[in-house]
């Protein structure tokens, strides 16, 4: 009896819902498991639930996405795709190349992404002109950071171009500070080398050379300086940096061992995570030179059945682009949100000053994506020129030699 | 039915894992080397393309080292940890005190995983924290040790901490070959007055033949498999200097979505196991069947 009674309940239920007949169903892979990311998901997982819908989390942690990315390849496999998924930058156009990937274009366009997204990082959430991902964040991939005091003590000011820094690190190897802490891992590496390339050779250099991978920019004279750049760095950093991970490097920033840090704006996550304060304890800045490298956090939408997991993929694409997602999620996460009319209020002056940089870049056509974050290239091109700059950046090799491995590893990477 | 049953019995209990072999194994095998002549990126294709995955991983530097670290990494390893396990089972053979516990101690690194002995050797030996800072602590401040983070020596690092994992299990197998040598010869011999160095070069130690070519297989396939402790170690680095091709074969397939590159590599090291095991094989069948 009661089970009847229930059944007619739903019915009418269902019945009375007209439109949207099944109730919203998301399983959601992704790989923010630590504190700050993990918190930041559940923003997501209580707006979903709060319209209705029921989130199945799949969270899989552990190499930088690399066992997440292993997951989903047996469940698509197995033809039982999740319904989104943490994808970014090139990777969400390889996925929709081997055709699992959904079609939300009706949401996209309802909700006017166009519209509030910078176009270049829309383009990314585009395939074959159909939209098929939502961005989270934006984070600035381009920033250095600086313990002000040791700054102040020296007399140094944040550099702007990579002569002035060449100035100040030895300055400041004179007074027995390490100039730049680093970790020696192959994407610090990259990611330092990212910023020396759009610093010398300029935006349209960066775009050539790592988007494009144009083999004359790739040999040019613009490459061998940003190598012989590179190796002045190598003398700056301290002899103990191989396989340093990247927040203890910030740590020695904070506690005034080192003076600068080359590294994305999670950076910002823990110096503020330990109490210091922007402007005043650290210092943010754009690294030398002009235009903004970005690393955008998605959801990619892959193909499913079953209407409730439809229903479930709209909503949940539609929640992670409206404003208020955009602004708690960021706030956790220390990044920007990815649509431009979010009130930045509540943000500190390094997320205003990255909004801002994102503003005008993207109007001047400076605003890039992050080769070293797999935001440029597909796995196998960006991982070549990894290979060769961590190579580089770890042995004696000359500029000229690099350059040539440079070139014969991307032709050697499709 | 019993009598059929009775004459089939072995070929039914084995079937099963026999079957089982045949597909995860051997169809494996026939999968990945497949695979390798594809131009496969995140998921697996099926056309076949020829052989330019194996002309991409021999232009590629990042596999030449990976390659060449495999030799230094596996000649250093399987010589230094059969010498030194060899040189511990004689010596402890000696009928000392306390046997059974130095045993143990020896034999103690083999029950950590890889994982364990590549982090505990990460901080023993990286300057800022391990040996270097603690001779410098001494005193000693030119000291340096800095094989770590030196991409000329950090394969070194590797050899050590494998060596240091793996010589007290190459001693109890040395330590058992040793027990099992028929002591009356051992006994005529000192009769005769030979001297005891004589009586192990000559006597003991060809007598363990079959030992030796244990425990090389053994070594040998821990070597080209090698994958947890250089990630625990080293990471692959300074650079790439430390990759070996377990760590080369992982990189392409998990984290660059190149499964035909992957796969190419998979092959290759294939290859170098069977090019160790099947002279061994090779060597015991004819064995048998003299």
């Amino acid at each position: 009896m009661k089970r009847f009674a229930f059944a007619t309940v739903s019915t009418l239920a269902v019945v009375a819902g007209s439109s949207v007949l099944a109730e919203p169903q998301a399983e959601v892979l992704h790989w923010w498991t630590s504190g700050g990311e993990a918190k930041s998901v559940a923003v997501l997982q209580e707006e979903f639930a709060s319209n209705g819908g029921t989130w199945t989390d799949m969270p899989v942690a552990g190499g930088g996405g690399d066992a997440a990315m292993t997951a989903l390849r047996a469940r698509v496999l197995a033809g039982n795709a999740p319904t989104a998924v943490q994808l970014k930058g090139p990777a969400i156009q390889e996925w929709y190349e081997e055709g699992v990937l959904a079609d939300i274009s009706s949401v996209a366009e309802a909700e006017g992404w166009a519209d509030v997204l910078p176009a270049s990082i829309a383009g990314h959430m585009q395939c074959e002109g159909t939209w098929c991902a939502a961005p989270v964040n934006v984070h600035r991939v381009d920033w250095i950071w600086a313990n002000a005091d040791v700054l102040a003590a020296n007399g140094i000011e944040m550099p702007t171009t990579w002569d002035e820094f060449n100035a100040a690190a030895d300055k400041l190897q004179a007074a027995g500070v390490i100039p730049l802490a680093h970790g020696g891992q192959a994407w610090q590496d990259a990611t330092v080398f990212e910023t020396v390339v759009l610093g010398i050779g300029g935006p349209e250099f960066f775009q050539k050379a790592l988007v494009d991978l144009d083999p004359e920019a790739l040999t040019s004279d613009t490459m061998v300086q940003v190598f012989d750049q590179m190796r002045t760095l190598r003398g700056y950093v301290d002899e103990n940096f191989s396989g340093r991970d990247w927040n203890l490097a910030t740590a020695m920033v904070m506690n005034g061992e080192a003076a600068f840090q080359i590294m994305g704006d999670w950076a910002k996550g823990e110096f503020l995570a330990a109490g210091k304060k922007p402007g005043e304890d650290f210092l943010c800045a754009s690294t030398p030179g002009d235009g903004y490298l970005y690393n955008v956090d998605s959801f990619a939408m892959f193909d499913v059945d079953g209407d409730d997991k439809k229903a479930g993929q709209d909503l949940l694409a539609k929640l992670i682009v409206a404003p208020n997602f955009q602004k708690v999620f960021n706030l956790n996460k220390g990044s920007i949100p990815a649509r431009t009319d979010v009130g930045l209020e509540d943000f500190d002056i390094c997320a205003n000053l990255s909004a801002e940089d994102m503003g005008s870049t993207s109007a001047a056509g400076s605003l890039l994506p992050s080769y070293a974050h797999g935001m440029a290239l597909r796995g196998s091109q960006s991982g070549a020129i990894t290979d060769v700059v961590t190579a580089h950046f770890n042995s004696d090799m000359s500029s000229a030699d690099a350059v040539q491995q440079l070139a014969d590893a991307v032709a050697n990477s499709y | 039915m019993s009598e059929w049953l009775e004459n089939h019995l072995p070929k039914v209990v084995l079937a099963p894992s026999f079957i089982a072999v045949l597909i995860f194994v051997y169809g494996f095998i026939g999968w990945t080397a497949w695979v390798s002549l594809t131009r496969s990126k995140l998921l697996p294709k099926y056309e076949i393309k020829g052989f330019i995955q194996y002309e991409r991983l021999f232009d590629s530097p990042r596999w030449d080292t990976a390659i060449n670290n495999l030799y230094i990494f596996g000649a250093l390893f399987i010589v230094i940890a059969m010498v030194l396990g060899l040189l511990l089972a004689i010596l402890l053979d000696q009928k000392i005190r306390v046997e059974g516990a130095i045993r143990t101690i020896y034999l103690y690194p083999m029950a950590l995983s890889m994982i364990v002995t590549g982090t505990a050797w990460k901080w023993i030996l990286n300057p800022g924290l391990g040996i270097e800072s603690m001779v410098q602590g001494w005193g000693f401040t030119n000291f340096e040790f800095d094989w770590l983070v030196n991409p000329d020596y950090a394969i070194y690092t590797i050899v050590i901490a494998a060596i240091w994992q793996s010589s007290g299990f190459v001693m109890a197998l040395f330590l058992a070959g040793l027990r099992s040598v028929d002591g009356e010869i051992i006994k005529a011999a000192q009769v005769d007055g030979i001297p005891t160095w004589r009586i192990y070069t000559a006597i003991i130690i060809p007598s363990m033949a079959p030992i030796f070519l244990s425990a090389f297989i053994v070594l040998a396939h821990l070597a080209i498999k090698s994958f947890d402790l250089v990630i625990a170690l080293t990471g692959g680095g300074p650079g790439y200097a430390t990759d070996l091709p377990a760590t080369y074969m992982y990189a392409m397939a998990f984290s660059r979505g190149d499964i035909g590159q992957a796969a190419s590599s998979a092959m290759i090291m294939m290859l170098v196991v069977f090019a160790i095991v099947v002279p061994y094989l090779y060597s015991e069948l004819r064995a048998k069947n003299d």
